[in-house]
């Protein structure tokens, strides 16, 4: 286990009667890196996170998140977490900003209120009752609590589920200004493109392990996969599959001696990636 | 951005701001005060109605009798029917979720929940005597021994019904039933507790043992105590107001109670385990 790690899990397993959640998940998350687990519903992505939360016991493994077991920390680890709930329906007859005022008091070195409602847009809805937001809204100020306590490490799980696209590239803004300020973050997501645009790191998540773990750039080995070049030979699409591009542009640039006709070059995307991982798994 | 230093607030102090807001929730749910408040003095103003006449030989009128042992009800309604049902309404709905993962002592989110009871139980109790003061003759106490008694009595019923109210709570599997679960065997007890039905003593023995078995009989007997004249003691089981035993059964059951919430309080709903 390495000191520097905000996160560390070796063979995490949870199971729920004949139900097996969890079963030997590993995950090495860095201090100020926004880490994105990814995966399908019922992959075990909430119930890691509950259990790194300390809102669930684990039946094996090793546990340390900012250096503590979560099951046995205790308040002083509590302050410098946040924690945004996936499906939060509490405090409807609350104003926005009385919500992020009481939870403000629970921590030593708060961000002032009014700030913290600037920064994720709800100034014009401090003064509405909770129950009238909408759900991006809604959301917002839950992200608006989980960091009021300026924590260290804060965890989102599936926090743009159910938003419609200007809602969440709205989110997506948020979380990079979190993100800049140093905040480790944990995310988990169904949303491939969710997690291409914000996590530095991803893991993919199915039946309760990493299947594939990387810097989103280079995920299973995505940067020096073969790229596909294609192009038009008279009325003919032809593409040769080749992991030096510009190689072959070069040759068929002299071929044609000049532009090549229909040229295209196309990398798997993560969500190709994403598609192989489960389709050879199946 | 500015930074607020200062030592982390303290249980007592998180507490009164859990009350602040337990205070502000409540009230704001305008269809459910007035259903916890209006239920008692709604049953009170048709019941106290109904019971005409006079408790014979004692000048006191049946609807008075009858007043007194509805403070009880209206207590009840407010600590155990409210409380069990705030608190099954804080499992499903995220709030007990959040604070479990904000770094506040659990004994926080209790004071605030003793906040809220203890005031709404003061409305309650205002209510029914002032009701029973204008239409059914019940008079206020002038001797100041009366007011403790029944500052203990208040203090030691709602106490009891509370921890009964949150250990009931644990017996609602969502929000959605907590009102059914809670006000099923709050109508049955009242019932059998001498506060719907008068005199106690009238029932079948084996439904007065039962209703003898929980805090609200006798509160509803300690009441009666500060706000009847001696005379009416004919009307109770022992044909007496049994001081010492009224706070020997609260006060047994602020311990019972405590014991039982310890051991079933689930900061997690059913649906969520």
């Amino acid at each position: 286990m390495t000191k520097q790690s905000a996160i560390s899990v070796r063979g995490l397993r949870k199971r729920y009667r004949s139900v097996t959640a969890v079963d030997g998940l590993d995950l090495e998350i860095e201090f100020g890196e926004v880490f994105a687990m990814l995966g399908p519903n019922g992959a075990g992505k909430t119930t890691t996170v509950e259990i790194l939360e300390g809102f669930r016991p684990r039946d094996a493994g090793d546990v340390s998140v900012l250096g503590a077991d979560p099951q046995r920390a205790g308040r002083d680890w509590r302050r410098q977490i946040g924690i945004v709930l996936q499906d939060a329906a509490d405090a409807g007859e609350l104003t926005v900003a009385e919500m992020v005022g009481h939870f403000a008091r629970y921590y030593p070195a708060a961000r002032d209120p009014g700030e913290v409602i600037a920064m994720v847009g709800l100034t014009d809805h401090a003064g509405r009752r909770v129950r009238v937001l909408s759900g991006g809204q809604r959301r917002r100020l839950d992200v608006a609590i989980g960091v009021v306590g300026r924590p260290r490490l804060l965890f989102l799980d599936e926090p743009t589920t159910g938003f419609d696209p200007q809602a969440r590239r709205q989110f997506w803004d948020l979380i990079k200004s979190l993100a800049g300020d140093g905040t480790t973050i944990l995310l988990t997501t169904h949303y491939l493109d969710e997690a291409e645009a914000l996590a530095d790191h991803v893991a993919v998540v199915a039946a309760g392990r990493v299947v594939a773990e990387g810097p989103t750039a280079s995920l299973a080995g995505r940067s020096a996969a073969v790229s596909t070049v294609a192009w038009l030979d008279g009325a003919e699409h032809r593409e040769v599959e080749t992991d030096n591009p510009a190689q072959v542009i070069a040759e068929l640039t002299a071929r044609f001696g000049g532009s090549v006709p229909g040229l295209s070059v196309s990398r798997p995307s993560l969500e190709d990636v994403y598609l192989n991982l489960f389709g050879s798994m199946s | 951005m500015m930074t607020a230093i200062h030592r982390p607030a303290g249980t007592i102090a998180l507490g009164l701001a859990r009350g602040g807001v337990e205070l502000k929730t409540f009230f704001r749910q305008r269809e459910a005060v007035v259903f916890t408040f209006s239920l008692p003095v709604v049953l009170l103003v048709i019941l106290g109605t109904l019971f005409s006449g006079e408790v014979a030989g004692t000048g006191i009128t049946v609807g008075t009798l009858f007043t007194a042992g509805m403070i009880a009800a209206g207590i009840a309604s407010t600590s155990f029917v409210n409380l069990g049902i705030s608190i099954a309404t804080d499992r499903d709905d995220g709030t007990l979720k959040r604070l479990r993962g904000a770094p506040m002592p659990a004994a926080s989110y209790f004071v605030g929940k003793v906040v809220l009871v203890l005031v709404a139980s003061l409305a309650e109790a205002a209510i029914v005597v002032g009701i029973g003061w204008l239409l059914f003759d019940l008079a206020l106490p002038a001797e100041p021994g009366l007011w403790m008694t029944f500052a203990w009595v208040f203090l030691l019923g709602v106490t009891a019904c509370s921890l009964l109210g949150i250990a009931a709570s644990s017996l609602a599997r969502s929000a959605r039933s907590a009102p059914a679960v809670m006000n099923l065997p709050y109508l049955v007890l009242m019932f059998v507790s001498g506060i719907y039905f008068i005199p106690l003593s009238s029932l079948p023995q084996w439904l007065i043992h039962i209703g003898s078995l929980f805090p609200f009989k006798w509160m509803a007997q300690g009441f009666r105590s500060v706000f009847l004249p001696d005379a009416l003691t004919v009307q109770e089981v022992a044909g007496a107001w049994e001081h010492g035993r009224v706070a020997l059964v609260l006060a047994a059951w602020c311990i019972g109670g405590l014991v039982l919430c310890l051991t079933t309080f689930r900061w997690r709903s059913r649906r969520d385990s």
